[in-house]
Parts: C-alpha cells; structure tokens; sequence
C-alpha cells in the first residue's frame, strides 16, 4: 500500500549525522555494501567492477563539499544515504505498492518481489537515495539495516545499522527522531541538526549537524598571518616543501 | 533526465492515439460523420494500434514487465496507476464504439455513449500521463502549470493530424474538418512556447546551499565526487542537453511540427481536390517529428534536484 501510514506518536527511526567530526573516510559506505550485499535487499550488484566503467548499487556514498572562500572556507565530508523521510514522495508514486513506509517505525523499504522497475520512485526522490539493480531489474535503498536493528543473533551493541556501528569518528548516531526525548533527538536539539532540501516538503526524518564554526582564536591566526604561499601559484602553504619544491625543481 | 526511447515513443504513440479516439467522439457527436466499415477499420485500428504500441513500449523500460498487471493496484495516491487503470478502462468503451462504426454502421443510441465514454476516458489518461511528470516536485520546471495542458494539447494535435489523414485517402475532407485541426496545432505550440519560456525564467527552487544546509558558511560547490566514476542516479537524473543544441532543437520543432502543419493543413483546407491528401501527408509528418522533438527535450531538459550533490548549483 503506497499510501502513507499514519504515524503520529510512532517511533521514526532515522540517522542522525555529524558534519563536524566526519573525516570523509568511507568506511561507512564500505560497511554498508559489505553488510547489505549479503542482507535484505542482497545482492547490491556491480557490474563490470575491476574494469574501465564500473557502476554498481551503493545505499551510502561519501561526498566532499567546499564552502564558503578564503579563510571562511571549510571543507565538509558529506554522507549522503536515504533520508526515510515523513512523507516520502517515492512511496506515493510506486504503482505497485512494493514501496513502502513501515507503519512501526518509518522505515521506508522496497518489497523486491512486486517491484516492477519503473524507476518513477527514484525520479520523485530530491535526494537521488535510491538506485536501481540493472541486473535484478529492481530498485534498491537504504533499509536502515533492519536485518541488524532486529536481529536476536547478534550481541545487542551491534543492532545498529552497519554504517554506525563502523564509523571510527562516531560521526553517525542512530535512534527514534520521532521521541523528542530520545538521545539523538536530544543531540540534534543541542546541535542545530538541520534538514536536507526542506523546499522540497519530503520531511526527512535523518537529520544533519551542522560543522561547528571555527574556534575564533583560530580564525584570528588565519586572518593575521603574514600572505599564505600557498595563495602563489604553484606554492603549497609551507615554506619547507616549497623549497623542497624549488629544489628539486631546479 | 534522460530521455528514454521507449517513454517518448509511449507518450508520443498513445498520445495520438488517444488524441483520435478524442476527435472521433467529437465527430459521433456532433453527428456529422457517416460510418462505414473501411475508415472506420482504418481509423480505429490506428487509433488502438498506437494507443497498444505505446503501452506495450512503455513495459520494455521496465526491469520486470512480467510483474506490469501489479500497476493497477496503487490508483489512491500514485498517478502511473491511474494511468495504468484509465488506460485499461478506455479499451471498453472504445472498443464497443469502434462495433459501432464499423460492424452496425452506427455512432448513434448506446454507440454515441460508448463513444463519449470512450473519448472522456482517453482524456483522462492523458492527464495522468501529464501528471505523472508535474506531480514530481523533484524536478522543479515539470511542476509548472502548463505541463498537463501541452501533454493535452499534442495529444490532440497529433491525433487530429492523424484523422485528416486517413480521411483525405477516402474522401477529401471539408474545410470546416481541417480547420479545428489547425487551431489545436496552434494552441499545442502557443501552450509550448509558454512552457519553454517559464521554465527559461524560473527562479531556482533548490540550490546546492539548501542541498546540503551548508549555505551559512557560504557558496557551496562539489570538492570530491563519492567515486570517479558513474552511477545509475547520474546516468538517470544526470544527462544533460547542451544549451545551444536545445535552442536549435526548439527552433526545428517550433519550424518542422508548428509552421509546416499549419501552412499544409492551411492548403489542404483552401484548396479541396488531390493536393488535400499530400498536404495533410505532409502536415502529419511534421507535427509527428515536432512532437517527438518536443517530447525528447521535455526529459534531455528537464533537471532533477539530486544533481544538487553532484556539482549543479541550482534546479
């Protein structure tokens, strides 16, 4: 059933994910594939992996943003993944019903079996979350890893989803976003967690921190240093490696 | 967006068809049509041909066509199952009229309502075909107002085109046959040229700042893609028509499927006789080449939000 469940007072179980401490290191995008190609929605198939085109189904990709210029400028390691949005365009338009939002806990899920590979859901989607297996003829997502969060064979610290339990900066939190109690409600409160593309009236239910502005005493060393070489062409913001440069250069 | 071949065909194809289905029903029922079985074989063949080509080509985009029935079930809240449900629905009616037309020489009584029901459903299916495209808030410009009209508006163009041309092989059409043709012709075009010029002014919706909620620390612009090379969101959302190819390509449509129907159309009308069927010829031909041009630039267009986190700074 493609119609929206009503889900007031429901647990909205969603992410909740740093942009401060993020390193851009794609180990949870890594965890992820090696989880979810062998769970729900397995086999997250790639084709032609070790040659000169290889594309391949992901949930979780990694992407680095510049923002802002000069010493106002950050850079911001970006996970993107689905967003298990409050009203999730993608669950509407499915013709099938084989997109669905659980009315339990807002996960959203494709059911692989009356999936007809339309792709119109990844075309409603702003976030571009979902991506379609060419070999299985089925869309694929994000499924919050509920083959971990409920799964009573493995020891309770590891019921997150995959992408949590493997990011060595603890950048990613998992929890109920729709209990404004909750620790991730708690730490989005505190934080200015933000939503993605709010315009677009999906109402995502994963949340972002924002990177935390930075330290003034820091920002005041920037401003007051003497002209950064590396603002010369070719000069790469230390004094030994540019000499290094010259040097070998010569 | 890119344009697939089997999704312009579809809208295209059954767009004519049920475009003919429409004027054909009109024809019934202002009751100056005389039925008989060779147009009427010629006519509805065509008509539900093109209506089954086009809904047959749209299954081969999909991964599973096996599974294409489970579309029906979902009409509460999806508009490709109320297309799906609409298009199933017309068979009915139409098929009784075209038993009508052709088998009791009649578009009269119970006919002429199968024939109204008939035509009612096939627009019907047209706007949800429409609706389809402007109920994705995704893609921001296929949300403007004008989207559900210009799809409305070919289907009729290319369906009257079509009905010209088939009459002329048996009979030369009267002028007051020809002429609502040529209106709709210009109206399709009148509505595009609106359509093309919103979209060419329309304020951005999202930005690549809201994309990523990072605009308060200033412009935002891609550093690193997540991996070198493709993936399916890029190759579906990510094609992109060079500006100065889409302004020709207008150019050529606006030209080959507006100016030249109407002025064939126009003579076909002013000079009765054997010059009408070559000029309708003519006339059919090219608002088929600007349909299918406008349709393939409506997707090679048309520029969905997720781009946002691939280096576009705005949709």
């Amino acid at each position: 059933m493609t119609s929206l469940p009503q889900q007031t007072g429901k647990p909205q179980l969603g992410l909740v994910i740093d942009l401060d401490i993020c390193v851009g290191c794609h180990a949870c995008a890594v965890n992820c594939k090696e989880w979810n190609t062998g769970g729900h929605s397995a086999p997250l198939t790639d084709e032609d992996p070790y040659g000169a085109d290889p594309l391949g189904v992901w949930f979780n990709r990694i992407h680095t943003y510049e923002a802002g210029e000069g010493v106002e400028g950050r850079t911001v390691h970006f996970p993107r993944s689905c967003l298990h949005c409050e009203e999730p365009a993608c669950v509407t338009v499915c013709p099938t019903g084989a997109s669905y939002k659980r009315e339990a806990d807002g996960i959203v899920l494709v059911n692989a079996d009356t999936c007809i590979g339309c792709k119109l859901c990844s075309w409603a989607c702003p976030y571009g979350a979902r991506e379609y297996d060419y070999t299985d003829g089925v869309m694929k997502k994000c499924t919050l890893c509920i083959d971990r969060i409920e799964n009573q064979n493995i020891p309770e610290e590891q019921r997150v989803p995959a992408c949590v339990s493997t990011c060595p900066a603890s950048a990613r939190h998992f929890g109920d976003l729709g209990d404004p109690n909750s620790k991730v409600s708690q730490l989005v409160a505190a934080r200015d967690g933000y939503d993605l593309m709010p315009e677009m009236g999906m109402k995502p239910v994963n949340k972002y921190l924002p990177p935390r502005p930075e330290p003034a005493s820091l920002a005041s060393v920037s401003e007051t240093a003497a002209p950064s070489p590396a603002t010369e062409p070719g000069g790469t913001g230390s004094r030994f490696l540019d000499w290094v440069d010259r040097t070998l250069s010569r | 967006m890119h344009p697939a071949y089997s999704v312009i065909f579809f809208t295209t194809a059954s767009g004519a068809g049920y475009g003919l289905l429409i004027w054909l029903a009109l024809l019934a029922a202002a009751g100056n049509v005389v039925p008989n079985p060779v147009s009427g074989i010629a006519l509805f063949v065509l008509a539900l041909g093109l209506i089954t080509a086009g809904l047959l080509s749209s299954t081969f985009h999909l991964g599973h066509p096996e599974r294409a029935w489970r579309a029906m079930s979902q009409w509460r809240s999806s508009w490709l199952s109320r297309e799906g449900v609409a298009a199933v629905i017309t068979y009915g009616p139409a098929l009784l009229f075209a038993l009508g037309w052709i088998v009791f020489e009649s578009t009269g009584g119970i006919w002429l309502y199968a024939g109204l029901a008939a035509g009612v459903m096939a627009l019907v299916t047209v706007a949800c075909t429409g609706m389809i495209y402007a109920s994705l808030r995704a893609i921001p410009r296929w949300t403007d107002a004008t989207v559900v009209p210009v799809y409305l508006a070919f289907a009729l163009a290319t369906g009257g085109a079509l009905l010209v041309a088939i009459y002329s092989v048996f009979t030369p059409v009267p002028p007051h046959g020809i002429w609502p043709v040529v209106a709709v012709i210009i109206v399709a075009w009148a509505l595009k040229l609106l359509y093309w010029r919103r979209i060419d002014n329309a304020a951005p919706v999202a930005t690549a700042e809201s994309a990523t909620g990072l605009g308060h620390i200033g412009k935002v612009r891609l550093f690193e893609a997540p991996h070198t090379g493709e993936n399916y969101i890029m190759r579906e959302m990510g094609y992109r028509v060079a500006r100065k190819h889409a302004v020709r390509l207008r150019r050529i449509a606006l030209l080959v499927g507006g100016a030249v129907p109407v002025i064939a159309f126009a003579a076909a009308a002013l000079f009765i006789g054997p010059i009408t069927l070559v000029a309708a010829l003519i006339g059919l031909i090219g608002v088929s080449i600007g349909v299918l041009t406008e349709r393939w630039l409506f997707f090679a267009e048309a520029e969905h939000a997720s781009m946002l986190y691939y280096g576009a700074s705005d949709v």
